[in-house]
C-alpha cells in the first residue's frame, strides 16, 4: 500500500497525511488550460487551500482533487484547537476553482492601429453555492492506553471526522495505524512537534454508505473554522517522505489587506512585461516556465505573490480573467466578518441569506509556494498588513500593425518594430529561461518578423 | 561592576574611533539602499524619506524647545531604522512614528537618559492603528544578508562597546530556540532557519544595543538583553505576536533605570572625551552611609 500521488497532493495542502491508498497508477491528469490564463491546474503537483482570517477567526478550505477510490481516502490535519461540529462544512467543488480562475496570472492583448490613421484603442482579453451537511452525532471522550483522546466525532457530508488529541507521537501513530490510517515513515517526529505545540488533529475518512446514498462521485472540499492566535498553515507533514518538491497555492481572504509570510520572504512575481504573440497559444506553458525559473533563481526559498486585490473596491479586477466570486461565494469560503450572526449557520439558513453586496468586502492575496523539507523546514506563518494596493501577474501582447507603408508615419512605425520584437524576445527569454534564439525563431514564424523591409 | 579588563577594552575601543554613530548611519543607509533597490515588498523611497525627514525635523524642533544643542546623528539613525522596519498604508505612518519616537526621547527621561529606544517606540504604538505593520520575513533567510548585517553590526558595536549586549541577546535567543526545538523534537534546521532572519539580526545589532537606552553596567546590559530575548520569545511563540521583538524592548524599558540603580556605572557618551560624571548611585550610597 502506498500513497497515491493524488492523495498526497490533497494531503500536502495542510501538511496532511493521507493514507489507505491502493495502486500507484500516475493519477496526474495534466489538464488543459485556458488560452490566456494560468490557473492552478497547470501545476500538476499543486494543492489549493483557502484561508480566511479575521483577527483570530480562521476558516480553512482544502481543495479536494482526490481521484482515487473513496474508500482509500483519508486525511490528517493538525488544527490549533478542538473544532466544533458547526464549524466543519463541506463546500461545493467549484468554489475554489472560481477563486483560482479569478486570481490566476493572465495575458492582455493590445492592437496597434494603422499608423496612417492613428487611433489607439486598447482591447483586453478576458480570460457555487454553499452546501454543508452537518450530521450531528455523539461526541464522546474516549481514551485508550496510547494517550490518544477522541475529543469529538462528527459526520459531515460523506465524511466521518474525528478530532484527536494526543500526548505522545508514537501513541498517535500506533492509534492511527490500528484505525487503518497509514502514516508515512518519519511522520512521527513531526506529529510529536505538533503535539508539543498543543495542536489537535482533524482526521477524516469517507463513509462509503453515505457516499452511495448521496450519489456523490467526487469528494467535495472540507472546511474547518476555529478561533486561534496562530495565523499559519502547517506544511511539515506533507513534506515527510515526499518524492520531490510540491506546489501549494494559497488564497488568503482577509478584511484589512495583503497577507505575507513572516518566517519566509514573500515577493511579487515578475509582472507587467510585453511578451511575444506566440505566448497566447501556450500561456500555461509560459507561466509554468516563469514560475520554474523564479524558483530556480531564488534557490526555492521564497513565496510568490501572484495576486492581491481589494474585491470590494471600485474595480474588482482589471482586466478580469474570470467572474469575480460573489458575496455568497466569499461568505462560504470564510469571509464572514460582516455576518457574525450567520457564523454557525447551517445549510438551510445559508440558502435563505440574501447578501446585499455584489462583491463581498474581502481582500484576496494569492500566494504560490514550491517547497520541500530542506528549503521550508518550518510551517508557514503569516501576517495581515494594511496594504490594499492592487497587484496581479499580467503579461501583455502587443499585436503589430503590418501593412503597406502608405505614409511617412507608417514607415517610421515599421522601423521601430524589430527593436520592439527584440525586447519582447528578451523579456520572454529572461522570464522563462528559454533560449532566445528559439524564441526569435518562433516569433518569426508567428507574425513577428525581425527582417521587416521598409521602402525608401 | 564591570571587570577591569572589560573597562580597559571598551575604553580602548572607544578611544579608537570618535563616534560609532557614523558607522551605524553608514551601515543602515547601505542596508536601506539595498532594501529599496532589491526587495519587491521591502522599503520604498518616499516613506523612507518621510521617516528620515520627520525624525530630523522633530529633533530640531524639540532641541529648540528644550534649549539643547541640535545633534542630527541620533535622529538620522532613528529615521533610517524606521525606514527599514515600519510599513504603512499612508505617509503619515512613518512621519508619526518618527515624531513619536524622537518626541518621547525628550519627554520621558530618567536620570539624564531617555527611557525608550526611539525607533522601537515609533513602531509599537503605530501597530495599534491598523495602518502600520512590520515585515519580519522581508529579508529572507539568505546567508549573505545575514552575514552583511552581522558584519556591519560588529563594526558598529565594537566601536560603541555594545557587542556584549548583542551577543547576550542572540545567545539567549538561540538558547531558547534550541530548547524549544529540543522540547518539540524538531530538527536543527528549524532553529537555524529562525535565527537567520534579517529583521532579528537588525534588531540585535542596531536596536537593543542602543547605548542610550540600555543599562550602563556590563552585567546589567546582559540581564536586560536576556530579559528582552525571553519576553520576545514568549510573545512570538506563545502569543503569536509577530512584532514581539519591538514590543518586548518597549515593554521592558522601565527595567533600564532599575538596573542602572542596582548596577551603578559610568553613563555612556558617544564621544569618549565627553564622558559625563558617574551617575549618582543611590542604593550603594545608602548602604555605605549606614
Amino acid at each position: 500500500m502506498t500513497i497515491k500521488p493524488a492523495a498526497r497532493r490533497m494531503a500536502t495542502a495542510l501538511g496532511i497525511v493521507a493514507a489507505l491508498a491502493g495502486s500507484v497508477a500516475p493519477a496526474w491528469a495534466f489538464c488543459g488550460f485556458y488560452v490566456a490564463q494560468a490557473d492552478a491546474r497547470l501545476f500538476n503537483r499543486a494543492s489549493k487551500v483557502v484561508l480566511a482570517w479575521d483577527d483570530g477567526r480562521a476558516t480553512v478550505t482544502m481543495a479536494s482533487d482526490y481521484e482515487g477510490d473513496p474508500k482509500e481516502f483519508a486525511l490528517v490535519v493538525p488544527v490549533p484547537t478542538v473544532v466544533a461540529e458547526d464549524d466543519i462544512r463541506v463546500v461545493e467543488n467549484n468554489l475554489i476553482g472560481k477563486l483560482d480562475a479569478y486570481t490566476a496570472p493572465r495575458l492582455t492583448e493590445y492592437f496597434d492601429r494603422d499608423p496612417c490613421a492613428p487611433v489607439y484603442q486598447r482591447m483586453s482579453r478576458a480570460g457555487g453555492a454553499p452546501m454543508a451537511m452537518p450530521a450531528p452525532t455523539m461526541a464522546p471522550m474516549a481514551k485508550d492506553g496510547l494517550g490518544v483522546t477522541i475529543e469529538a466525532r462528527y459526520q459531515v457530508g460523506v465524511y466521518d471526522i474525528l478530532i484527536l488529541s494526543a500526548q505522545v507521537s508514537d501513541g498517535l501513530v500506533t492509534w492511527l495505524g490500528r484505525n487503518q490510517y497509514r502514516i508515512p515513515a518519519g511522520a512521527e517526529r513531526v506529529l510529536g512537534s505538533y503535539i508539543g505545540q498543543g495542536m489537535h488533529f482533524f482526521v477524516a475518512k469517507v463513509n462509503l454508505g453515505r457516499q452511495e446514498q448521496a450519489g456523490e462521485k467526487f469528494l467535495r472540499p472540507l472546511q474547518v473554522s476555529y478561533q486561534t492566535k496562530k495565523f499559519m498553515l502547517p506544511i511539515r507533514l506533507g513534506t515527510v517522505n515526499a518524492d520531490g518538491p510540491q506546489d501549494m497555492i494559497m488564497f488568503m481572504l482577509t478584511r484589512h489587506g495583503r497577507v505575507e509570510t513572516t518566517n519566509y520572504q514573500t515577493v511579487k512575481m515578475a509582472s507587467g512585461l510585453d511578451v511575444p504573440l506566440f505566448a497566447k497559444d501556450e500561456f500555461g506553458k509560459v507561466y509554468k516556465a516563469v514560475f520554474d525559473r523564479s524558483v530556480a533563481d531564488d534557490g526555492m526559498t521564497r513565496i510568490y505573490e501572484e495576486y492581491a486585490w481589494d474585491m470590494h473596491g471600485y474595480m474588482p479586477c482589471d482586466p478580469c480573467s474570470a467572474p469575480v466570486p460573489d458575496a455568497s461565494d466569499l461568505f462560504t469560503l470564510g469571509a464572514r466578518w460582516h455576518y457574525p450572526q450567520f457564523e454557525h449557520a447551517g445549510i438551510d439558513k445559508l440558502k435563505s441569506i440574501r447578501f446585499p453586496q455584489q462583491q463581498a468586502d474581502a481582500y484576496v492575496t494569492r500566494l504560490h509556494v514550491r517547497y520541500d523539507a530542506a528549503h521550508f523546514p518550518e510551517d508557514l506563518a503569516f501576517t495581515e498588513t494594511a496594504d490594499r494596493s492592487p497587484f496581479q501577474v499580467v503579461y501583455h501582447l502587443q499585436h503589430p500593425w503590418i501593412g503597406e507603408a502608405s505614409c511617412a508615419a507608417a514607415k517610421d512605425y515599421l522601423r521601430t518594430l524589430p527593436a520592439r520584437f527584440e525586447r519582447e524576445a528578451g523579456n520572454l527569454a529572461t522570464l522563462t529561461g528559454w533560449d532566445i534564439g528559439d524564441v526569435r525563431t518562433r516569433m518569426q514564424a508567428n507574425g513577428q518578423p525581425f527582417d521587416i523591409k521598409v521602402p525608401g | 561592576m564591570r571587570s577591569d579588563a572589560t573597562v580597559s577594552i571598551s575604553e580602548f575601543l572607544l578611544d579608537e574611533i570618535e563616534d560609532a554613530r557614523f558607522w551605524q548611519i553608514a551601515a543602515l543607509a547601505s542596508l536601506l539602499c539595498w532594501n529599496i533597490a532589491m526587495l519587491s515588498l521591502g522599503a520604498s523611497l518616499l516613506p523612507s524619506l518621510v521617516a528620515v525627514s520627520a525624525a530630523l525635523a522633530t529633533q530640531i524642533a524639540a532641541s529648540r524647545i528644550a534649549r539643547r544643542p541640535v545633534d542630527l546623528r541620533s535622529p538620522l539613525i532613528t529615521g533610517l531604522s524606521l525606514a527599514l522596519l515600519i510599513r504603512g498604508d499612508a505617509l503619515w505612518v512613518p512621519a508619526l512614528a518618527a515624531a513619536l519616537g524622537i518626541g518621547a526621547k525628550f519627554i520621558f527621561r530618567v536620570q539624564g537618559k531617555h527611557l525608550w529606544n526611539p525607533a522601537a517606540l515609533g513602531i509599537v504604538p503605530l501597530l495599534q492603528t491598523g495602518h502600520a505593520w512590520v515585515s519580519p520575513g522581508q529579508w529572507g533567510t539568505s546567508a549573505t544578508i545575514a552575514a552583511a548585517i552581522l558584519f556591519a553590526g560588529i563594526l558598529v558595536l565594537s566601536r560603541a562597546a555594545r557587542l556584549d549586549t548583542a551577543l547576550a541577546f542572540l545567545g539567549t535567543h538561540l538558547a531558547l530556540l534550541l530548547a524549544r526545538a529540543f522540547w518539540l523534537g524538531d530538527p536543527l534546521a528549524i532553529p537555524l532557519h529562525q535565527l537567520r532572519n534579517g529583521a532579528l539580526l537588525l534588531f540585535a545589532c542596531f536596536m537593543i544595543t542602543d547605548p542610550r537606552t540600555t543599562p550602563d553596567a556590563g552585567p546589567a546590559r546582559l540581564l536586560h538583553a536576556a530579559a528582552v530575548a525571553g519576553l520576545a520569545h514568549w510573545l512570538v511563540f506563545f502569543e503569536q505576536m509577530r512584532p514581539g521583538l519591538y514590543v518586548a524592548l518597549v515593554g521592558l524599558a522601565p527595567l533600564v533605570p532599575l538596573l542602572d540603580w542596582i548596577f551603578p556605572a559610568h553613563g555612556f557618551a558617544w564621544r569618549p572625551g565627553r564622558r559625563p560624571a558617574p551617575q549618582p548611585a543611590q542604593l550603594s550610597d545608602l548602604v555605605h552611609a549606614r
